[in-house]
């Protein structure tokens, strides 16, 4: 929709009056956002998409987030705020995978900030750190590892940060109990 | 990539707010902001404790003079005064200079996020207060912004201004407890007594309004909790009266104290590059240089219609991070002025939302409709359903950007929430701030980062 791609138009833009209360799917999101410099820049990436709650989630496969973080670094998302994740227990199929890892990227020059999400499986989930894109995701991962128990490959320590070392289990996955183990 | 992302932002600072659709910037590649061709990411990670001792061992050199080839390992806290709290540090001292240092947290983790997924919506509240304990008003803001989010609530707008009128107070609030504490790390106990004397002022505010004087969960889902009591904005009003005074005179105490420069000036650098890559947000931030405050920037809760400034300044040290935070006391005093005016002019209006399904009834609807009394029987019994989603909140706490993430999946229970303070990745900014400078210098560090151990554990 954006005549020239390297000038955002405020069609290309998030606009809240500009788009319906949400879209979900990769395809309908594309056509909504069309020259959206976070779709171009992961067009290759993106394996799901919606716009709901005026928030833009772009979903990646959990082998692609490094290349996902450098091109979104690129694109001028500079700032990385949090990553954190989501238990979907009991749900772990390869079309829906138990665990989703969130990160919350901010953009200081488009003053707009997107998800990434990546959903990875339940069996030894792992994935890539991205501790060499953003050094601000060290704690953030330690603490998805420390309490959901992903690793982060090439994390350089990825030790538990809240929790003593020697605690049994990862309290937020959803099949620890609130109260813990007695 | 070589151009000075800094002055980008320094140049949008007229075409605020949302005028950065069409401007030309928005496309511009800032990776050149962050660390990308600075230098090596690796640099700039906070190591772990072991990553700490095993460098000391490493550094010592067998040899006829172990005291000066050895270095030595030295642990600060989680009992130090000067350490705010529960904080532990891990340091690496070669005689007096700080070679690494390493951050050990987790003495105050509560779970709240767990014990958050077991409680209804509203019992989430009272958790938030009890976060970043400094701060609660803000706290209790942000999550009830994400809820209201995922509800799709749309809060009247004199409860938006109340809203911001007590974030606005409670960020003066937090930052006399930032100055009062800081001043006393440095040694100057005399503006620690001065600040808690204003401090208690504001206290005595908050229990007025909400009936306690830190933990009030006054902030609630779809509007606050009551009517503020009568007298109140006067009293509010005299209080800011009354401030820029008190704030000259705590400047009247530091500004030209030798001691208080020393001990500030060019201590603790942090360059706008590194404070982006380590997820340094809030005043300590902005001294850095980088122009972003989400109020100013991102605006909710109404704050598009108050006119103020944003400090900066492009100092990067403790001194700067002092400059700053003191002029945003001085802001944040102008936009309560701001709030009061208009406050003064919706007396009318409600402070909640239209939604009886979800906000508790008033006390004497309950006690005379039946109506009223079934919907306050199964608000509290059975909570409210929230439409299935994620919706992020993002706040500009004192202490800077404050997040929350909350994930419903339908029930009337949140399947997820959690909280991005930004003391937790302020925290990783310490290792780069006090590498190659004096054991009394982190101290001086740890006062100009003001952190709550309350919000990095949870």
């Amino acid at each position: 929709m954006a005549d020239n791609p390297s000038s955002p138009s405020t069609s290309s833009s998030v606009n809240p009056a500009a788009h319906p209360a949400s879209i979900f799917g990769k395809q309908a999101v594309f056509e909504a956002f069309a020259g959206h410099p976070a779709i171009v820049s992961l067009e290759q990436l993106i394996t799901d998409a919606k716009w709901d709650r005026q928030e833009l989630t772009l979903g990646v496969a959990p082998q692609t987030i490094l290349d996902a973080a450098r091109a979104i670094k690129a694109a001028g998302y500079n700032f990385l705020e949090d990553v954190t994740a989501v238990d979907w227990y009991p749900t772990d199929t390869p079309s829906a995978p138990r665990f989703q890892v969130s990160y919350s990227i901010l953009s200081h020059s488009r003053k707009e900030r997107i998800r990434i999400v990546a959903r990875v499986m339940g069996e030894s989930p792992h994935i890539d750190s991205i501790t060499s894109v953003w050094p601000a995701a060290n704690f953030y991962e330690r603490e998805v590892f420390d309490l959901f128990g992903i690793h982060f490959a090439g994390h350089p320590h990825l030790t538990r940060i809240m929790l003593p070392d020697n605690w049994n289990g990862h309290p937020l996955r959803k099949d620890y109990p609130v109260e813990g183990y007695r | 990539m070589s151009h000075n992302p800094l002055l980008d932002l320094e140049t949008q600072e007229d075409d605020r707010p949302t005028s950065f659709v069409g401007s030309g910037a928005a496309v511009r590649d800032t990776t050149g902001a962050t660390l990308a061709g600075i230098r090596p990411a690796e640099e700039i990670l906070v190591p772990d404790v072991e990553d700490v001792v095993r460098g000391s061992a490493s550094h010592h050199q067998h040899g006829s003079d172990p005291v000066v080839s050895q270095t030595m390992v030295l642990n600060m806290g989680p009992q130090h005064p000067s350490t705010h709290g529960v904080l532990r540090l891990v340091l690496e001292v070669d005689g007096e200079t700080v070679v690494s240092l390493a951050p050990d947290i987790g003495y105050l983790h509560t779970g709240i996020e767990k014990t958050c997924e077991a409680k209804f919506y509203n019992q989430v509240t009272p958790l938030t207060d009890r976060i970043d304990y400094i701060c609660p008003m803000t706290n209790n803001t942000a999550y009830a912004l994400a809820v209201e989010k995922l509800l799709g609530l749309e809060v009247p707008e004199r409860a938006q201004i109340l809203r911001v009128l007590l974030n606005e107070l409670t960020r003066i609030q937090s930052h006399l407890v930032w100055l009062g504490t800081h001043a006393m790390d440095i040694g100057a106990l005399t503006i620690f007594l001065y600040c808690f004397r204003e401090r208690e002022d504001l206290l005595r505010i908050f229990e007025a309004i909400s009936g306690q004087r830190m933990m009030g969960s006054y902030i609630r889902i779809g509007g606050v909790a009551l009517e503020p009591p009568a007298g109140i904005y006067d009293r509010i009003r005299s209080f800011l009266n009354d401030f820029p005074e008190h704030i000259e005179e705590y400047e009247g105490l530091l500004n030209a104290n030798p001691i208080w420069m020393g001990r500030l000036k060019g201590v603790g650098h942090i360059s706008a590059e590194d404070a982006i890559a380590v997820g340094m947000t809030g005043p300590g931030m902005r001294a850095s240089g980088v122009d972003f405050d989400l109020r100013r920037d991102m605006p909710y809760s109404g704050y598009e219609r108050f006119k103020f400034n944003v400090p900066v300044s492009n100092g990067c040290d403790v001194w700067s991070r002092y400059l700053v935070r003191m002029q945003e006391m001085r802001e944040s005093t102008s936009i309560c002025h701001q709030a009061l005016d208009l406050l003064a002019t919706m007396h009318h209006q409600p402070l909640h939302a239209d939604a009886p399904k979800i906000l508790l009834p008033d006390r004497e609807k309950m006690k005379t409709q039946m109506e009223s009394l079934i919907h306050h029987f199964k608000i509290v019994t059975e909570g409210f359903q929230v439409p299935a989603g994620e919706a992020t909140s993002s706040v500009e706490a004192p202490h800077g950007m404050m997040n929350y993430y909350v994930v419903s999946d339908g029930t009337s229970k949140p399947y997820r929430v959690h909280m991005r303070n930004a003391d937790f990745a302020n925290l990783q900014a310490l290792e780069t701030m006090c590498k190659g400078r004096l054991i009394a210098d982190v101290v001086a560090v740890i006062g100009s980062i003001d952190i709550v151990l309350g919000a990095i554990d949870r």
